[in-house]
């Protein structure tokens, strides 16, 4: 297991550098965000009607996430949180693995802190690695990226044969970049979405 | 409309009563036809059959959750990509959805939670006391509202009343399952 310390200056990789070049040809994937700066990287990457953004219920990405997936089975669906956000749904890895939802990425970007509260050192900020419980839960795919090069090869891969769930920790810089804020109104949000895939808001 | 109509749309729990151990079944059939495909289920002695015949159906969808949150998330998830879920738990699990349910909440998901509910009626833990008689107030405090059945015959009715709120209305619904009517645990 990679022990890591939230101060290791190997995670120079800037947030919204890693989001952007994981979303630069997401094809046809569906994106749900978790609460906070992912949803603001996402966000920052360019705003679009097949992104589901998240405001609260914090731990409910991965989750909205599979249920997606599982409503979606030809479309590839793609959760972009937070290690704070994922934390909030430890368990959420044990439903998804034995969910086996092929079509569904996880990726946490892992800065090791709480950002939105004032950078507390987070669990994966004191050694634990997302990757390495998602692969103890049954991912089919997971690894730890920390370089650039890597999230690009992520993100070249999306969409192709589905054999997931897999879950990808993107370590990032603890840093907190101008705030993008994608639009609140969350039935708004959901409507928009769903007129996306030709569903009717009700 | 005049009262004869009145009378056939409504339902009469005395012209179709539901035997105690059927009513799983019936909920099923609700269900189904509510072209339900997905669901979600910490187990519950009270939900055993309602969960097998889920489980057996190879056009639903089933997910065993670590919480019961965890589903609320999933229904909202489901829904967004055009499915109607149903989220079955036991009523100590509410206690765990209450931040969770701000999403269907705010964000109008429909939301169908079926609770059987424990700490009521000739409860022998007391351990389940306390959440039982936060069950209620719990879900309508955060915003979903709550309708509860004491009778086999008068649970057909509810259930199906509350689907139709929740997938027609976009309304957040809990049916809360009497522990009168799943009858006393047996040790």
């Amino acid at each position: 297991m990679g022990m890591t310390s939230s101060a290791n200056p190997a995670f120079a990789l800037s947030r919204r550098d890693a989001v952007k070049a994981l979303l630069a040809d997401r094809k046809d994937a569906l994106v749900v965000t978790g609460l906070g700066s992912a949803s603001y990287d996402v966000h920052a990457a360019g705003d679009r009607d097949d992104n589901y953004y998240l405001w609260g219920a914090m731990g409910a990405a991965a989750l909205v996430g599979l249920g997606l997936a599982q409503a979606q089975p030809k479309r590839t669906v793609l959760v972009v949180t937070g290690d704070g956000e994922q934390l909030m749904a430890f368990g959420s890895l044990a439903t998804i693995a034995v969910a086996k939802a092929r079509n569904l990425v996880i990726v946490v970007i892992d800065n090791g802190h709480f950002g939105e509260t004032g950078m507390q050192t987070s669990h994966t900020g004191r050694g634990l690695n997302f990757a390495d419980v998602a692969a103890s839960c049954g991912f089919a795919h997971t690894a730890t990226l920390t370089r650039i090069e890597e999230v690009k090869d992520l993100a070249r891969g999306l969409g192709g044969a589905a054999e997931g769930p897999s879950l990808f920790v993107i370590k990032v810089a603890a840093e907190i970049p101008p705030r993008s804020l994608p639009p609140r109104d969350a039935v708004f949000i959901k409507n928009r979405f769903r007129t996306s895939l030709d569903l009717a808001p009700t | 409309m005049s009262k004869a109509d009145v009378v056939r749309s409504a339902p009469d729990p005395e012209s179709a009563p539901v035997p105690g151990g059927q009513w799983p079944r019936a909920i099923y059939d609700i269900l189904k036809a509510f072209d339900v495909r997905h669901m979600s289920y910490v187990p519950d002695a009270g939900h055993s059959t309602l969960i097998k015949l889920l489980n057996a159906d190879p056009e639903v969808t089933s997910n065993v959750l670590t919480t019961e949150e965890e589903g609320v998330a999933i229904a909202a998830g489901a829904w967004l990509g055009g499915q109607r879920s149903v989220l079955l738990m036991q009523s100590s699990g509410v206690g765990n959805c209450i931040n969770m349910l701000s999403l269907p909440v705010i964000a109008r998901f429909p939301l169908l939670m079926l609770v059987t509910m424990r700490g009521e009626w000739s409860e022998f833990n007391p351990w389940q006391v306390p959440m039982g008689r936060a069950t209620q107030p719990a879900l309508e405090a955060i915003g979903v509202r709550v309708m509860r059945a004491d009778a086999a015959s008068d649970l057909i009715a509810t259930v199906e009343s509350a689907a139709t709120l929740a997938y027609g209305a976009d309304q957040q619904i809990a049916v809360l399952i009497g522990q009168r009517l799943l009858g006393k645990k047996k040790w």
